[in-house]
């Protein structure tokens, strides 16, 4: 656990350190351009998109506020974390800096602490400078009642510092069906309240991000005309375009989510563009695929290329953890050079290739946490996904590279995951399974992995 | 004495770098010796006690409990050819109080001198041994066991040193992303063998440093043993009446006080072989040779103490005999981390045993607690006793890890015979105890969830998931497939009692 600290905070420093080669090169911009280009975040200006609606420009880069910095908690119990708000602030300063102006955030994010340090961050620039997404996360059975869910809507506004939302979406609609939607957002009046919200000017724009049940998606769509959604928020990358469905038949591929909104003239706003990250840390043929093609861009801006090239969206989410991910966005997008058919095409081909990887779709975005029986699972799901990548799962004790393979994974499990938050600890109990928005089986899968764990502990793979 | 000596070392020098060859190799082996046998008590891999587990195997207690006979035998014939060079160059408690005794000399020279042999105590120690062994005293038998002595020492005081060093270095190689070293738990296995381990350090030190080998020549049953052999030596130590000039020189180097100058002679019972002293000599008195059987053909030779050693041989048959007879009695909001609540101890009516130990009365019949076993364990199972009766002897216990199936390495490592050897397929088949359910903490009854992890990790198939009476599975353990390996009551997620926890055996048995 210690260690897992430590090489954050290398990486933090890391970030630091980087950040203030940013800053020096950005004071001599106008000097002799002998240094590499790579190291300057923001060559030249944002790319923005127009809200039909409101006219107003938006950044093809959103700041996603889910995966903000932590630090240790001093004088804290061994592991616990809490927000690093300086680290927070700077980000946000230099993401303002750059032309970012759309913040999404969730009061159920980082423990519940997103909305406040993002407001904290926000509330030291100009209102007008930026634009604030935040959503009504009543997932809670507790929260369902009108009461509770107004509520959470004006502690939102009390923790971002405001008195309007930009952009207030209906959270993750689609799990757990219509059933879920009636006692969330219709039965109890909760929509009817936010559209007077709206009407009344303190939600500029009202939309909803989507997950799981096509048939709420649909049914949504459907009532367009009624509830006049300014945008939608769906899940869009290069492998959930046409494969959603083939990795979970629960799901739906965004191809059709993304026609549907087309057609009906409603803005898109993406998430999971990266997919938690796996669309960076892919298998290394795979990487290296993509840098032979364009040799001087990561293997993430691809995925933001692609998430942005599609006209109707208003703009891409990132949960930027590390300023390196900031500068590296920044310089994809500034300005967005669109994905030609040729680089569409070869895309989709890495997706097909992609697909034959048996990695688990797990985006890291915590909704199952905390396990009541102490399980990571994202953690446990990662550290398979990063064996699977890097090719040691050995699947036979006769292959060459078996007892180096046994080994990598089983020592780099122990570190990655403390011992007794591993899966054989999984006692199948489900509770984590209706928060999933990516519908995986969790138990199924921790089972899987942990079974697959003992033969190796056993060596009878 | 000193400047005598200065003067003579130059033409004496040639022959007594002769006279050191012995000494030499004598050292040269005991360095080898006891850096192989340290890191048996270190290596947390097991890979060390695959390659030289047998340096625990031939120590002479243990081969006695274990009835190796091959090895009693082996040793037995070492000291009557050559005496008791088992004890400089094999026992590790011997070679470490050679290492106090060197630094002592250091401080001061020529600092021992001829003392009586304290027989009375010697025998009274060898007998407090043998009765302890047949009466099955067995935290006695730890104490006075010199091998064990050595284990505690560097179990409870450098293997934490190890482990950390490991650990810094599994820390530099998770930040170059290096899978050579990986982190060990260190955790505290209880005071109680700290305690005598520091104890008998600082006595043996400070013992050693001063006098040099009292402890073997006093304490120690396998020095008493050894020597009663030693006595016949077929190679002894002799003085050369002719050549002797009664300086005492090698008395005064003596670290076990056996050179009687005036008498002109030397108490083989307690000389270790160590060869200090022909170097010492400048007249090139003493010389180790071939004396044959006859007694008589040594110049020192006492004629009384012979039938004494006599009477004294037949009281290690005696020994030898009784340790097989007692052997052959005995047929043996999103994000964030719930807290987890440390496990406690289930109050079990017998203890467990870890498989191979045959039953509880065999592994505390043949323990010498030398904590080899405990050092070895990788799952955290394994840990001292705290009571007195069998204190320090090991026993199992399921709140940090279970008895994992593949792995043998206490069966493997006990010289013993305490645990005996088993392989993997074996070993799960050991039936060292059972599981029992505990209703009142069992999470489907508690929490109304699906669990089932004990019936998922139960690597027999004992136990059974059946239906409830609030329609939730609960689990149903076949104590007859059990094996008592502890999966269940670790994985049980019940904290800090598990709802599932096992029971020891006395006796354990194939299934």
């Amino acid at each position: 656990m210690s260690n897992n600290i430590n090489r954050r905070e290398f990486l933090k420093r890391l970030g630091i350190g980087s950040t203030l080669t940013g800053l020096a090169l950005a004071g001599c911009k106008n000097a002799e351009k002998a240094v590499p280009e790579i190291t300057d975040a923001a060559e030249g200006e944002m790319t923005y998109r127009k809200n039909p609606k409101t006219g107003e420009n938006v950044s093809i880069l959103g700041y996603g506020c889910m995966r903000w910095p932590t630090k240790p908690v001093e004088g804290g119990e061994e592991g616990e974390e809490e927000i690093d708000q300086e680290m927070v602030n700077r980000l946000v300063d230099t993401a303002l800096e750059h032309g970012v102006n759309y913040f999404d955030t969730s009061p159920a994010y980082c423990k519940g602490k997103s909305e406040g340090a993002t407001g904290i961050a926000l509330s030291r620039h100009p209102r007008d400078s930026y634009y604030i997404a935040t959503k009504l996360s009543n997932f809670a059975p507790q929260t369902h009642s009108r009461e509770a869910s107004i509520a959470m809507y004006h502690n939102s506004l009390k923790e971002l510092q405001t008195d309007y939302i930009d952009y207030l979406l209906l959270h993750g609609v689609g799990m757990g069906g219509m059933e879920e939607l009636h006692s969330r957002y219709l039965d109890n009046g909760v929509l009817d309240f936010l559209l007077k919200e709206r009407e009344e000017g303190r939600i500029k724009n009202l939309g909803f991000s989507y997950h799981g049940d096509i048939e709420v998606f649909d049914w949504l769509l459907e009532r367009h005309d009624e509830y006049k959604w300014d945008f939608v928020q769906i899940q869009l990358n290069y492998l959930d375009w046409q494969h959603s469905k083939e990795l979970n038949p629960r799901n739906t591929n965004a191809e059709y989510l993304y026609e549907e909104l087309r057609k009906r003239g409603i803005p898109a706003v993406i998430m999971e563009p990266l997919l938690g990250g796996r669309l960076a840390k892919v298998p290394d043929h795979i990487a290296n695929r993509l840098l032979q093609r364009e040799p001087e861009q990561s293997v993430a801006s691809w995925a933001f290329r692609y998430a942005g090239s599609y006209p109707d969206v208003l703009t891409v989410l990132s949960g930027m953890t590390y300023m390196e991910h900031l500068e590296d966005n920044l310089k994809t997008y500034s300005p967005l050079k669109t994905l030609t058919e040729d680089e569409f095409a070869f895309l989709h081909e890495t997706a097909d290739l992609m697909m034959q990887y048996p990695t688990i779709p797990c985006n890291d975005c915590k909704y199952c946490m905390p396990c009541p029986y102490g399980i990571d699972i994202p953690a446990n799901m990662l550290h398979y996904n990063k064996c699977v990548n890097e090719d040691n799962i050995p699947t036979s004790s006769q292959s060459p590279t078996y007892s180096k393979a046994r080994r990598a994974f089983l020592v780099s499990l122990d570190r990655s995951v403390p011992k007794l938050r591993q899966a054989n600890h999984c006692i199948g109990c489900g509770q984590c399974v209706p928060h999933c928005p990516q519908g995986i089986d969790i138990p199924g899968e921790l089972h899987r992995i942990d079974e697959y764990v003992e033969k190796l502990r056993q060596q009878t793979v | 004495m000193e400047l005598n000596e200065k003067s003579n070392s130059g033409h004496k020098r040639k022959r007594k770098s002769a006279d050191n060859t012995l000494k030499t190799l004598r050292r040269l082996l005991a360095v080898i010796s006891i850096l192989l046998i340290t890191p048996l008590f270190l290596d947390f891999t097991g890979t060390w006690q695959t390659l030289f587990g047998w340096m625990a195997k031939i120590q002479f207690l243990p081969a006695v409990l274990s009835l190796n006979v091959l090895v009693i035998v082996g040793l037995l014939v070492l000291t009557v050819l050559f005496g008791r060079l088992y004890c400089s160059v094999i026992c590790p408690l011997g070679i470490m109080q050679d290492g106090f005794a060197w630094f002592g000399k250091k401080a001061k020279k020529n600092r021992y001198s001829f003392s009586k042999a304290k027989s009375i105590l010697r025998y009274l120690m060898l007998a407090l041994m043998i009765v302890s062994l047949i009466a099955g005293i067995s935290s006695m038998v730890a104490i006075l066991a010199p091998y064990s002595a050595y284990g505690r020492i560097v179990s409870s005081l450098l293997q934490p040193v190890w482990i950390w060093g490991n650990n810094l270095l599994a820390s530099w190689a998770e930040n170059h992303d290096s899978y050579a070293f990986y982190q060990v738990e260190f955790w505290s296995k209880g005071y109680g063998v700290l305690v005598v381990a520091v104890t008998t350090l600082v006595i043996l030190a400070i013992l050693a440093w001063r006098n040099g080998r009292t402890y073997c020549n006093t304490i120690c049953p396998v020095g008493t043993v050894l020597g009663f052999f030693s006595r016949f030596a077929l190679f002894r130590i002799v003085i050369d009446k002719s050549k002797c000039v009664d300086c005492k020189l090698c008395s005064r180097n003596c670290k076990s006080a056996c050179i009687d100058i005036p008498a002109h002679q030397i108490d083989y019972s307690r000389c270790v072989a160590c060869f200090d002293c022909i170097g010492k000599c400048n007249k090139g008195a003493l010389s180790y040779r071939y004396v044959g059987l006859s007694p008589k053909s040594t110049d020192s030779t006492d004629n009384s103490n012979v039938d004494g050693s006599r009477r004294q041989f037949l009281t290690v048959g005696a020994l030898l005999g009784t340790s097989v007879a007692a052997s052959a009695a005995d047929k043996f909001v999103d994000g964030g981390l719930a807290t987890i609540e440390d496990k406690k101890i289930p109050e079990r009516k017998t203890r467990i045993a870890p498989p191979g130990a045959v039953s509880l009365r065999n592994l505390h019949q043949h323990c010498t607690a030398c904590q080899l076993c405990i050092s070895a364990c990788p799952n955290g199972v394994l840990r001292p006793q705290t009571d007195i009766e069998n204190f320090m002897q090991p026993e199992s216990s399921y709140e940090r890890g279970y008895c994992r199936p593949e792995c043998t390495r206490c069966s493997d490592v006990c010289p013993a015979g305490a645990i005996k050897p088993l392989d993997a397929i074996g070993k799960s088949s050991v039936q060292i105890g059972h599981a029992v359910w505990v209703k009142a903490n069992c999470v489907p009854v508690t929490d109304g969830v699906e669990c089932g992890n004990c019936a998922r990790h139960c690597p027999t198939g004992a136990i059974t998931m059946v239906e409830s009476d609030n329609g939730l599975k609960i689990p149903a353990v076949n104590t007859e497939k059990c094996i008592g390996c502890g999966a269940c009551e670790n994985l049980c997620p019940a904290r800090p009692f598990s709802a599932i926890y096992v029971e020891g055996h006395e006796n354990h048995r194939f299934i």
